[in-house]
């Protein structure tokens, strides 16, 4: 039953979904970076507040969140091909992935950011640090364990959503399990697409607890 | 008199809700002079917090004028702001250090905002590490430090960028009582050799005892009392700062209601048993109620209250004993 054609076929879904979990979480992260960070200094209580960006961006977060993925894959159809030329395919799943991750991933950094000690910050503005000063310096240094932590989390959903891609057009193991399991009743390749997800969330979760714990100099 | 390192002219500040402000400071006004270890009490709520953040514009006035050198930080630009505060060191009563970073790396924090070398930086934050008597621990973690290890980096932090001025924000409030001492040394220690005034913000008259040259006490948002600690807190003159500085046991209600008279000490008379005298020279015994002396600078400081014994001879004697040795019996049950 699991003949070297199923391996390499199988092998090659878990090249797929890593390389789309991969480049849509640092791509999530450049973005969810920024807005992260203008969430946390834009509000009434932050170091550079500004309610108008603020708002916008807590709406517009808010927003895209609110999305069922699925459906969101679809609505972004079009600029999807704008972007890539096509919208199958690993790199075309990009896209949608992205769109729906990056606010996902601004709300982890925004919480991660919230969790630093206000005092920290004072104490940093009381000897002179300017706000950029103080994002760099201060809050994302203080912040990296939670970071860190959130990183994985990001990184398992965006796994999942991507496996939901194969439902229209995205490729790896969700393209494979929908195919095989799905459409021609090959349960044991759905299981064995099941179990690989299953061993790469797990790799995912203990790499970030690795780093996490790495990193953070306040537990001993 | 030269002119004051920080000037405070009528400075208010003012939180604004929707159908109600409220004044969490109004007309204060304060000169703390170059070299002086000035103490500011209060009871919680009193505004103490906010005027300490006021003069480094932590918290922005809404009226007044807070000068420093001269120049009134309310008007400074972000930039302009930026660098004065670097010239005013500050540490709190929760530490505030960088958990993520080692002891010396704290130290070094304040001279990466200015752009100071690496290697430079290192020097410096060793030399600061090592006046706070903390060289040993330079590659430690807080979470690894005790309380006062902590407050002594934060100390070596806020010294780093070569300040004028040290403010304390309830700088010893976290710390147990020995601690407390220890770094009261270290910030007097400090103002002796680097001249560097301090602002030390605080709820224990025992700090500002031990070692405060001047204090202003807060009440409501006001200044009530400012001068020389002696004179602040054995002669208060008005109602707050009366019942900030008495003690407890020296309240009206608890004393007894009769020939109660307290006595303030300041140093000139204590090489003799004076007490012990009083009593030789009057021949009938009375009895101290209260006494809190303790030596300060090698002199004894202090005020002992005592009920004089039920004869008006007896009396006579100890009030003319009293007078030749320079003390006054001041009268308790009248106040």
């Amino acid at each position: 039953m699991f003949d070297a054609q199923l391996v390499e076929m199988l092998w090659e879904g878990v090249v797929d979904t890593l390389y789309m979990t991969v480049v849509s979480t640092v791509l999530s992260y450049v973005f969810g970076m920024v807005m992260g960070v203008l969430l946390v200094i834009c509000r009434k209580d932050g170091i550079a507040p500004h309610p108008v960006v603020y708002t916008v961006l807590d709406v517009v977060v808010n927003l895209t969140r609110s999305f069922p993925f699925l459906i969101l894959m679809i609505a972004v159809i079009p600029f999807t091909r704008f972007l890539v030329g096509t919208t199958i395919g690993n790199n075309a799943t990009v896209v949608p992935l992205v769109i729906a991750a990056a606010p996902f991933v601004a709300r982890l950094i925004e919480a991660s950011l919230l969790e630093v000690d206000g005092g920290v910050v004072e104490a940093a503005q009381s000897m002179g640090a300017s706000t950029w000063q103080i994002i760099i310096k201060v809050l994302l240094p203080e912040a990296l364990p939670s970071l860190l932590t959130g990183s994985a989390v990001a990184a398992i959903t965006i796994l999942g959503y991507s496996a939901m891609s194969g439902a229209v057009g995205g490729g790896g193991l969700g393209k494979l399990a929908i195919m095989y399991g799905y459409n021609r009743y090959q349960t044991d390749i759905m299981f064995a697409t099941i179990i690989l997800l299953i061993v790469i969330v797990q790799l995912f979760q203990m790499l970030g607890n690795w780093a996490t714990k790495r990193c953070d100099k306040r537990m001993f | 008199m030269a002119e004051p390192i920080i000037k405070i002219c009528n400075l208010e500040k003012k939180y604004q809700s929707k159908n109600s402000e409220v004044f969490a400071l109004r007309g204060i006004n304060l000169d703390i002079y170059q070299g002086d270890i000035f103490g500011i009490i209060g009871r919680s709520g009193a505004g103490k917090s906010t005027l300490v953040r006021c003069i480094n514009m932590l918290e922005r006035p809404t009226g007044g004028q807070m000068l420093f050198e001269g120049r009134d930080l309310c008007r400074l630009s972000d930039r302009e702001l930026r660098h004065a505060r670097r010239s005013m060191g500050m540490i709190f009563q929760q530490f505030n250090l960088l958990m993520q970073r080692t002891a010396m790396e704290n130290v070094c924090f304040p001279l990466e905002l200015v752009g100071t070398p690496k290697d430079k930086a290192r020097a410096r934050a060793a030399e600061l590490l090592e006046l706070v008597g903390l060289a040993d621990r330079a590659h430690s973690y807080p979470s690894q430090l005790s309380g006062g290890q902590k407050q002594r980096v934060a100390i070596a932090r806020a010294l780093a960028s070569d300040p004028k001025v040290l403010l304390c924000d309830e700088a010893t409030s976290a710390l147990d009582p020995s601690t407390t001492e220890s770094i009261l040394a270290l910030i007097k220690d400090i103002n002796q050799r680097l001249g560097i005034t301090a602002v030390i913000i605080t709820h224990e008259m025992s700090v500002i005892e031990k070692i405060c040259s001047h204090v202003a006490i807060i009440a409501g948002g006001k200044i009530a009392e400012t001068g020389p600690v002696e004179e602040v807190f054995y002669h208060p003159r008005t109602e707050a700062a009366r019942t900030m500085v008495i003690p407890e046991a020296l309240k009206p209600e608890r004393l007894p209601s009769e020939r109660v008279v307290r006595i303030v000490f300041n140093g000139a008379s204590t090489l003799e048993p004076v007490i012990g005298n009083m009593i030789l020279d009057c021949g009938k015994p009375f009895s101290i109620l209260y006494s809190d002396l303790r030596e300060i600078d090698g002199v004894m400081c202090g005020q002992m209250v005592m009920q004089l014994p039920d004869d008006k001879a007896a009396c006579e004697k100890i009030r003319a004993f009293a007078a030749s040795r320079g003390l006054v019996l001041e009268d308790m049950n009248h106040v």
